[in-house]
């Protein structure tokens, strides 16, 4: 492929370590700066830098196959090594493309939410929040997965917490998050020694190799396998381990937000994806159970429930994040379908979902910039007042209900064909009645801001007040993807199309 | 009974120290508390992973030397104290002297870095939470953010 011999040569070769050192390395520094101006241009230039790296590996994954970094040159087992192939790839650049988007979002959003003080940590956070996720994505060592997972956690707590300077219950939601997300690394860690006591091994594909041998392990591997799940659940928000997510997302400052929704419960998700099908095997007769009873029993429980109580939040934020826990579910029913196309069709929804909900959060966090609300009775009229705003988020939440042509409705389409395939019509029942609710609980938001009138200022109907253009821009720019993405514009439906089909290719075993 | 919990004293307090932890995590109101709670649970985890690295009738994992030295003469006598053929058959295969796996005490100290991390965030979390509220239990936290609700003030 010919744009792959436009990057260097050093950038391909180091480039699963760079992703990583860089954004930690320069979160040390950035936390020192003296300006925040000079911090949001490190963090530009880092994210920047790591896209492209980020992207280079993708291309290098789709012609020349995956690839194994050691580092320091020790070899696994004993070494730790960093795995680029066709399932952390795509997650990688989804998580470095996001990053980019928000910090160009961040530079308005932040004056308006943080500290002046806090700014400059505020970068410093983010970076070793991204570095983290990046680590957990490209890691094949299991335990360098819960360092990392630590890493980007720590930071998010004091992320989520920066938003006290909007709304005070951003302490309380991020105290909450830290419990539950410490409880969660913690029996992910559990898990992993249950995992070391059965195999002797820390290094991913060694420990795969070995359970195999051992037809799946005793007793041991059994509930290491449940503590991971635990674990991983925690993180990803699966249904009743979700507790925490609601009030993270509705008070942390947006930026936060929009990078936690579209990619730290991604990374969790795809470690879920890694650790049952490449570590354990769906063919081990737990694991099969876990698929088939639990992530399939709480994905649908979710997305029902979860839909619910989104339609009956008073606060914007709130909607969004419940139904961000009931987009959870869809991925998890197509992970516990355990086919090929099951596996593709909750790995695009992976993807779409980040643009989605990342579309839509940008937005919310304008409506505050501008008018300070997020309570839906306030939306009112905003379709007047802030037109091209509005516009982005019906764009994104069309896409998040599932309209034909939107990214959306490509992954729910895939997924209902997947559940049809096996003959879970019941399924399909599901993924109908959930689209219905969302219908209902986006719906709400779109009636109040376009068949609402404007509130009186003075007794004067509220001006037109656009959003600054660098807010805009992200948010029109994840809203026009979406459609893309939808409607194949430029190929780019395909592209996703082919992405999670590789993927999945490469859990069920089929080549990578 | 007794004597499986004797034989494996170290998992079963492990188990009491885990259980404790959550409990205590789960049950109490108050903020400090909690963390308290959060610091045992993950400490038990840290005892989880020590006891696995014991080898029985393994050295400390620390490269004697085999020079001369009085080391040299105490070595086979350790192998051959360590009994078990498991333990005979290791000794053989691979060294001179039977270690304890060094591996889990190295991954416990960066997860003792990562629980020091996470109770300083906690607690400075709480520091703050102190100083809006003016609380840290949990009960009065969830009155005022309640009344923040309804009225859409802060008190």
């Amino acid at each position: 492929m010919e744009i792959l011999s436009l990057f260097p040569a050093w950038l391909l070769e180091q480039g699963p370590a760079f992703v990583i050192v860089l954004p930690l390395l320069m979160g040390a520094i950035t936390a020192i700066l003296p300006s925040r101006t000079l911090a949001w241009w490190t963090a530009l230039v880092v994210t920047l830098l790591c896209t492209v790296t980020a992207f280079a590996l993708l291309l290098q994954v789709y012609s020349e196959g995956a690839s194994l970094y050691t580092m320091g040159g020790w070899d696994p087992p004993h070494g730790i090594s960093l795995v680029i192939d066709a399932l952390s790839a795509p997650v990688l650049f989804l998580i470095a493309a996001m990053a980019v988007v928000t910090v160009i979002y961040a530079m308005p959003a932040t004056i308006a939410e943080v500290e002046p003080k806090k700014r400059a940590p505020f970068y410093a956070a983010f970076l070793l929040c991204f570095a983290g996720l990046m680590g957990m994505v490209v890691t094949g060592d299991a335990f360098n997965v819960f360092v990392f997972l630590e890493v980007s956690s720590i930071s998010t707590y004091a992320l989520v917490a920066m938003g006290a300077a909007r709304d005070r219950r951003a302490l309380t939601a991020a105290y909450n998050y830290l419990i539950m997300g410490s409880i969660g690394a913690t029996f992910f860690v559990i898990g992993l020694g249950f995992m070391f006591m059965e195999t002797g091994t820390l290094n991913m594909a060694d420990m795969s190799r070995i359970l195999a041998d051992l037809d799946g392990g005793s007793r041991v591997a059994k509930v290491g396998f449940g503590f991971i799940i635990i674990g991983l659940g925690l993180k990803l928000a699966m249904f009743p381990l979700h507790t925490w997510l609601p009030g993270a997302y509705a008070y942390a400052p947006t930026k936060v937000t929009v990078f936690l929704a579209s990619t730290a419960t991604k990374a969790a998700l795809y470690l879920l994806l890694r650790f049952t099908f490449t570590v354990f095997d769906p063919s081990f007769d737990y694991v099969a159970v876990v698929l088939k009873y639990i992530l399939i029993g709480v994905g649908v429980v979710g997305m029902v429930f979860a839909s619910l109580q989104a339609i009956f939040q008073t606060d914007a934020r709130r909607t969004l994040a419940y139904s961000s826990v009931a987009q959870v579910g869809y991925m998890l029913l197509g992970v516990g379908l355990a086919t090929a196309a099951g596996i593709a069709a909750g790995y695009l929804h992976l993807l779409n979902h980040a643009i989605i909900k990342g579309g839509l959060f940008l937005a919310m966090g304008a409506f505050w910039y501008r008018f300070g609300i997020t309570r839906i009775q306030d939306f009112s009229g905003l379709s007047k007042t802030m037109p091209w705003t509005m516009g982005a988020f019906m764009l994104s939440g069309l896409s998040l209900i599932g309209v034909p042509f939107t990214a959306g409705f490509v992954s729910k389409v895939n997924l209902t064909i997947a559940a049809a395939d096996k003959g879970w019509w019941w399924a399909v029942g599901v993924i109908v009645v959930t689209s219905v609710l969302a219908i209902i609980y986006i719906g709400r938001i779109l009636l109040a801001a376009y068949f609402g009138s404007p509130p009186l200022i003075d007794g004067q109907p509220a001006k037109k007040n656009e959003a600054p253009l660098m807010m805009l821009i992200p948010m029109w720019f994840l809203a026009v993807l979406s459609i893309a993405v939808g409607s194949n514009i430029l190929g780019l439906g395909d592209d996703f199309v082919m992405a999670s089909e590789r993927a999945a290719a490469l859990l069920t075993g089929q080549g990578g | 009974m007794f004597s499986v919990i004797f034989e494996q004293y170290n998992y079963a307090v492990v188990i009491i120290l885990m259980m404790t932890g959550l409990y205590v995590v789960f049950a109490s109101r108050n903020l400090i508390k909690k963390l308290v709670g959060l610091s045992i649970f993950q400490t038990s985890v840290f005892l989880l992973y020590i006891t696995i690295g014991k080898v029985a009738g393994g050295q400390p994992p620390i490269i004697v030397d085999s020079h001369g030295g009085e080391h040299a003469a105490l070595e086979p006598v350790l192998v051959a104290a360590a009994g078990g053929e498991k333990a005979a058959g290791y000794a053989a295969g691979h060294s001179e002297v039977l270690y304890s796996n060094p591996l889990p005490h190295v991954l416990i100290l960066t997860a003792i870095v990562v629980g020091v991390a996470t109770l300083a965030i906690g607690l400075s979390l709480v520091v703050r939470i102190r100083e809006v509220y003016g609380t840290i239990e949990e009960d009065g936290i969830d009155i005022l953010d309640y009344r923040y609700n309804l009225e859409g003030v802060e008190d």
